[in-house]
């Protein structure tokens, strides 16, 4: 359940929660861009620029305010972080497609804090854009109404349904289940009690959300009017700015300056 | 039976739900817990079963500490039957259904056989025997969710909420069948807000408020105080309201269902000359 908790945006206020989502998303893609360009070959890796990346986020979940719930998402990419190394590690090792151990080290650390900072920044968006913001910035980047009502829809019904999850699971339990007991096979099928309820009752509540909506008129008009209109302020502009100048920034170093290996700096 | 020792419970979001329970259910007694939304009445009785932990003080069922025992292990001596049926019916038949606990238990196979044919006699079910739960109405999928506890013939029961949604006759039959289960020396204990209900029924009542108990005893004795009733946002039973009305005429003021009613406005007739 902690992990749902984790995934769950909170309304709170700060500059970066007020931020447009579009500008946000902005943002998430320009850094997406960023790191895959850096990175290196396992010959010539380059730690340096993404461990920056990494750091350079860290203020924007302070003044969010998300430190913990950031903390949260970040241990749960662990495992998968822990994976990539070993992956690219062991797997270059093996075939012995390095030049020193350092360098190996560094590439495959690479990898991994490429991977992190990808998760950072999207933790950073869904942590401080709220689903209403989300649906609003689709509507107004022209995406067609029905298929931002569904994906609000889904969003917000997700801490619903673990809910209801943790709901049938007491109830299965009292009858005696015991999800960790038996064999593998025993242990998969130990959760067929639990699926079944949950996807019998979310498809019931889908028809009834469905027939509350046509009874309030869901679909009537054509040209939907909206209660709030996104607006871009001077601190969303300032942040599409900062994002482009780090875009330049990113592709003049990678095209015209040479980026060392950590191991080699630090002379290893 | 029962055991709550100054009990304190507070959810992982930081709700204290429950703060310094203490209460005692023996062998037998049939018990109604009542209360408004979030007053902490299912709280309460998830920790029966081992559902809920307590975070301070014990509970200890039937001898043995929740604390030291599984879910599964209490649940075989406390049957829980759940608000909404849909959250556990999931098998293709009725049968299958109440079977499902019984082979968690680890019946004999001719054991649950009996005992399938056994609880589907009980709750009038026979004729569902091979019809899927999901076809059946609500009230009959909540009768299901019951049968697939009483099959395993549990010491003690929790019905949470058991007259939600259903109609009068149904509840009728519901207050027979726990009047039965009642006379078989089991251990019920009911959550609600129903007061029409626990009027009829006549158990001993636990009322709570913010995580308390505010009060417990008979019907009669909490069911006609509006005082504290009004605390936990609760009125009187409307018998109960008719008879504080007519104090005046000489009536006496602990009546709170239909049948004690008859009998005191009968007694009422015959007295005056």
């Amino acid at each position: 359940m902690s992990f749902f908790e984790g995934l769950r945006f909170r309304r709170v206020s700060s500059p970066i929660h007020r931020l447009d989502p579009r500008v946000k998303f902005f943002y998430v893609c320009v850094l997406f861009v960023i790191t895959i360009m850096f990175g290196g070959t396992i010959r010539k890796p380059e730690l340096l620029p993404l461990i920056i990346l990494f750091f350079v986020q860290v203020p924007l979940v302070l003044v969010a305010g998300v430190k913990r719930e950031w903390i949260r998402s970040m241990r749960g990419a662990v495992f998968l972080a822990v994976f990539i190394f070993v992956f690219n590690f062991f797997f270059q090792y093996i075939y012995g497609n390095y030049e020193s151990l350092p360098l190996l080290l560094e590439y495959s650390f690479a990898m991994v804090l490429r991977f992190l900072v990808l998760v950072e920044s999207f933790s950073i968006f869904f942590l401080t854009t709220s689903p209403d913001h989300l649906g609003l910035a689709l509507e107004q980047s022209h995406v067609p109404y029905e298929f931002c009502f569904a994906f609000t829809t889904a969003v917000r019904f997700v801490p619903v349904l673990a809910e209801e999850a943790q709901t049938i699971m007491d109830a299965q339990k009292a009858r005696g289940l015991e999800l960790e007991r038996g064999n593998f096979i025993k242990r998969i099928k130990n959760y067929i009690p639990l699926l079944i309820p949950l996807i019998v009752n979310a498809i019931r509540r889908s028809l009834e959300l469905a027939e509350a909506m046509e009874s309030r008129a869901w679909g009537a008009t054509e040209k939907r009017t909206n209660l709030y209109v996104l607006t871009l302020k001077n601190s969303d502009y300032l942040l599409v700015i900062i994002s482009i100048l780090m875009l330049i920034l990113a592709v003049y170093i990678r095209l015209f300056l040479p980026v060392p290996p950590l191991t080699m700096l630090l002379h290893i | 039976m029962i055991e709550v020792k100054n009990v304190s419970f507070t959810y992982p979001n930081g709700v204290e739900a429950l703060h310094e329970v203490s209460l005692t259910i023996r062998d037998g007694e049939f018990v109604a817990i009542m209360g408004q939304n979030g007053a902490g009445k299912t709280t309460l009785v998830k920790h029966f079963n081992g559902l809920l932990k307590p975070t301070k003080g014990e509970v200890v069922v039937d001898g043995v500490n929740t604390k030291e025992a599984s879910v599964a292990a209490l649940s075989r001596k406390v049957g829980f039957v759940f608000q909404n049926p849909d959250h556990q019916l999931f098998s293709e038949t009725v049968e299958d259904e109440i079977a499902f606990a019984l082979k968690n238990f680890g019946f004999e196979e001719d054991v649950i056989k009996k005992r399938v044919d056994w609880a589907l006699n009980l709750l009038d079910l026979k004729k569902y025997r091979k019809t899927s739960p999901f076809m059946l109405s609500g009230g009959e999928r909540k009768r299901v969710a019951l049968a697939s506890v009483l099959a395993w013939d549990p010491k003690a029961i929790i019905l949470d909420e058991p007259t939600i949604g259903q109609d009068q006759n149904q509840k009728d039959v519901l207050q027979q069948f726990i009047a039965q289960l009642v006379a078989q020396r089991k251990t019920v204990v009911i959550v609600t807000h129903d007061v029409e209900f626990v009027a009829e029924c006549n158990p001993k009542i636990v009322l709570m408020a913010d995580g308390k108990i505010l009060a417990e005893g008979s019907a009669k004795k909490i069911l006609t105080n509006p005082h504290l009733l009004a605390k936990a946002s609760i009125v009187l039973p409307q018998i109960a309201q008719i008879f504080s009305g007519l104090v005046g005429l000489g009536l006496p003021t602990d009546v709170i269902n239909i049948h004690e009613a008859e009998k005191a406005l009968l007694d009422f007739m015959e007295a005056k000359p």
